[in-house]
């Protein structure tokens, strides 16, 4: 998987700040994380994506050290921190509930950490009032949390760690508790402090735009497990598994039986008239059923009469919704190999033969546009008997 | 509450009554009012019970009490107010210095009593509030368990542990300890005694304060370098004085006031300005000047804890 990621991007020179290795927490009888390895790089932006309870908070409070893992190794800049308490480890965290000091001053919240690592007097002065304006809190020095904004208390929030200057900031869902609208500013406004102090973030959060916006690299994660490492357009683009495919954007998945290869392309069974191929993947021979995605914005919807160009792949079906969304119109094709595929048009101008619910259409993308998932098919031949059935829905809106 | 006026206004004042458009500006603004007097009305209704139930069980007694403080002693009834006249020689006698000593003793014991069930009182509150789970309330119930019984039975069970043939006495002796300790009749025994029966009053608004504070700061403290000791004092217990003060208050006014200890686990050498006053009511018949000593122990409390919670208070409340 990583080495997909790698191919798009020169290889990365900077040391490895955070390693985690083969670490696995147990609560109870389940496994809440289970034997993840990763590495974030010095200076990275670096988010956990996945949904509530996929085991990216409790990895990242064991970086912070209120967890200690039941088996593997946290590196932090090369040194092991296992049984270090979280007061001795050189990070820094922004939690989900801000966790302010009510009793303290906006000022002698962002100044406890360097108070109690015993600088002196005047530097705290100076990077506390340094680090206020780093987070446009200028000003509202003497207030006290109860007294702020939530977006403010966000910044306290930050302000209180990075005043600390750690190797590595931790974030755990830093922007969950904000309107749309300021979460939004708040990210571009994150990703400004980033760039400006430098330091490693690592940043939790099940928000799949929020990630792919912010990262330098990501890793999703699912029931305790790495499902992919990469870098965002990588991981959108070149899913590796299913749940990826699911869980960022909307995925086409489909599965199908190769039929011959053909060059360094694998031609896949299909209807008559229909033609889907997808380039080769190592130890794939004919006869064998593969799972493929595609994403709903590389398919092209034409009329059934409409030329197809040569080389790309085609699939005839019925329209079977039109939902139009503004800046795109989804379409909701049933193919005639018996797949529901969707498919986004931008509506860059006005179309008038569209298609309705009923009409026949051919949907067109180019095969380097189809990506083979490392998960085996659903169903072959037959559902097995442990198999849900939702699943298929869930993936295909 | 002061929001919907303003609204109101705002709206009345923007937009010209006339026509349809004021007269359907004003429609949805009438009933708010009417409303708003009917929610008032109800709330006075609610306090009404307790009106006249502090009205009279409180206030009447306390009148009464202040109107003795200025009467004389009389043959018939305990109190007589010859002709009309105040007598304020009672308050001359009640700060007598020969009853210094008795009030220091009291102040004493009660701030003894307070920084024990202090001490005693908030890890128990804070076990339960931060590790008790499930069992909370269980233990909550236990601490309020002695509360069942009458405060004077306690007392004489206290009494029955401490005397010269007492529990603790025997045991002490089976032990090869001795057995001719004097617990009773000492200054330890009423602070005791007074810190066994208040100690509830400082867990519970200890426990609410705990129990209210977000775990998640501890953890904050830990994260920026604080260690057990820095978080427990920076945090735990400075988040928790809202409680610490409650606990305080409630602890020490009782404690101050309170006659039955000192009576049941004491003697003459601690004697307390609480008994002293029961004394005037008792075997001395002299209500007005028992009258006269409540009314200043009334007032010291009362000063005192003003100025308690307006110097603690801009802090912490």
């Amino acid at each position: 998987m990583d080495t997909t990621a790698e191919a798009s991007h020169e290889p990365d020179a900077r040391p490895v700040e955070v390693a985690v290795q083969d670490v696995v927490k147990r609560f109870g009888d389940t496994a809440a994380v289970d034997r993840v390895s990763l590495e974030v790089r010095r200076g990275e932006f670096f988010s956990f994506l996945g949904p509530s309870g996929c085991g990216k908070t409790t990895t990242l409070r064991m970086i912070a050290g209120f967890e200690e893992p039941d088996g593997g190794r946290i590196l932090l800049g090369g040194t092991d921190i296992a049984g270090v308490p979280p007061y001795r480890r050189n990070v820094n965290t922004v939690f989900q509930s801000y966790a302010l000091f009510p009793h303290l001053s906006v000022w002698d919240n962002v100044a406890f950490g360097l108070r109690r690592k015993r600088v002196p007097g005047a530097q705290v002065r100076e990077r506390v009032g340094r680090y206020l304006e780093l987070v446009e809190l200028a000003g509202m020095e003497r207030r006290r949390p109860g007294q702020l904004s939530g977006g403010q208390q966000q910044r306290v929030a930050l302000a209180r760690a990075l005043v600390n200057e750690p190797a590595v900031l931790l974030l755990d869902e830093p922007l969950g508790a904000l309107d749309l609208k300021l979460r939004k500013q708040m990210q571009l406004e994150l990703m400004r402090i980033q760039r400006e102090v430098g330091i490693t973030f690592v940043y939790v959060t099940h928000d799949q735009e929020e990630a792919l916006v912010m990262s330098d690299r990501l890793v999703v994660m699912n029931a305790g497990r790495v499902e992919q490492i990469g870098y965002p357009e990588d991981v959108y683009e070149r899913p590796a598994t299913r749940f990826v495919a699911g869980f960022i954007g909307t995925s086409n998945i489909f599965d199908a039986r190769v039929r011959a290869l053909d060059g360094d392309l694998l031609v896949l069974e299909a209807p008559p008239g229909d033609r889907v191929v997808v380039p080769a993947v190592d130890g794939t021979a004919p006869g064998a059923r593969i799972a493929i995605t595609v994403r709903p914005e590389k398919l092209r919807i034409l009329g059934e009469t409409d030329p197809v160009p040569g080389g790309l792949c085609s699939v005839g079906g019925t329209i079977a919704e039109v939902v139009y969304q503004g800046v795109s119109t989804q379409f909701v094709v049933r193919t005639d190999a018996g797949d529901t595929l969707v498919a986004f048009r931008q509506n860059s101008e006005r179309v008038s033969d569209a298609g309705v619910p009923g009409s026949r259409t051919r949907l067109v993308w180019h095969p380097e546009h189809n990506v083979v998932l490392a998960d085996p098919p659903a169903a072959d031949p037959s559902p097995p008997a442990d198999t849900d059935p939702h699943r298929q829905e869930e993936l295909v809106p | 509450m002061a929001a919907p006026p303003t609204s109101e206004e705002v709206t009345n004042g923007a937009e010209p009554p006339s026509g349809d458009e004021g007269a359907t500006g004003a429609a949805p603004v009438t009933p708010r009012p009417r409303h708003a007097r009917s929610e008032g009305a109800k709330a006075h209704g609610l306090l009404g019970p307790t009106t006249i139930w502090l009205t009279l069980f409180l206030l009447a007694p306390l009148v009464i009490v202040i109107w003795y403080s200025v009467g004389t002693r009389g043959v018939i009834n305990p109190v007589q107010h010859p002709g009309g006249k105040l007598n304020w020689s009672n308050f001359s006698r009640a700060l007598d210095p020969s009853f210094l000593p008795i009030f220091i003793r009291t102040v004493a014991y009660a701030a003894a009593t307070t920084v024990a069930s202090l001490i005693l009182g908030f890890p128990l509150a804070y076990v339960i509030a931060r590790f008790g789970g499930t069992w909370k309330n269980v233990l909550l119930g236990l601490i309020i368990l002695p509360f069942w019984t009458s405060y004077l039975v306690r007392m004489y069970a206290w009494r029955f542990i401490l005397d010269e043939n007492g529990l603790a006495n025997t045991v002490l002796g089976s032990l090869g300890l001795g057995r001719n300790h004097q617990f009773t009749n000492t200054h330890w025994a009423v602070v005791l005694g007074l810190t066994y029966g208040f100690l509830p009053f400082m867990v519970l608004p200890l426990y609410a304060s705990l129990e209210r504070m977000d775990a998640g700061l501890i953890e904050a403290a830990y994260d920026l370098g604080s260690n057990r000791f820095s978080t427990f004092w920076r945090i735990t217990f400075r988040t928790s004085l809202p409680g610490v003060v409650a606990g305080v208050l409630l602890t020490f006014i009782p404690a101050l006031g309170d006659f039955v200890t000192p009576q049941l686990l004491g003697g003459t050498r601690t004697q307390t300005f609480g008994s002293t006053i029961q004394d005037q009511f008792g075997q001395g018949q002299n209500w007005p000047l028992g009258s006269a000593m409540a009314v200043l122990l009334m007032a010291f409390i009362l000063v005192g804890v003003f100025v308690y919670t307006s110097r603690v208070g801009e802090d912490v409340l």
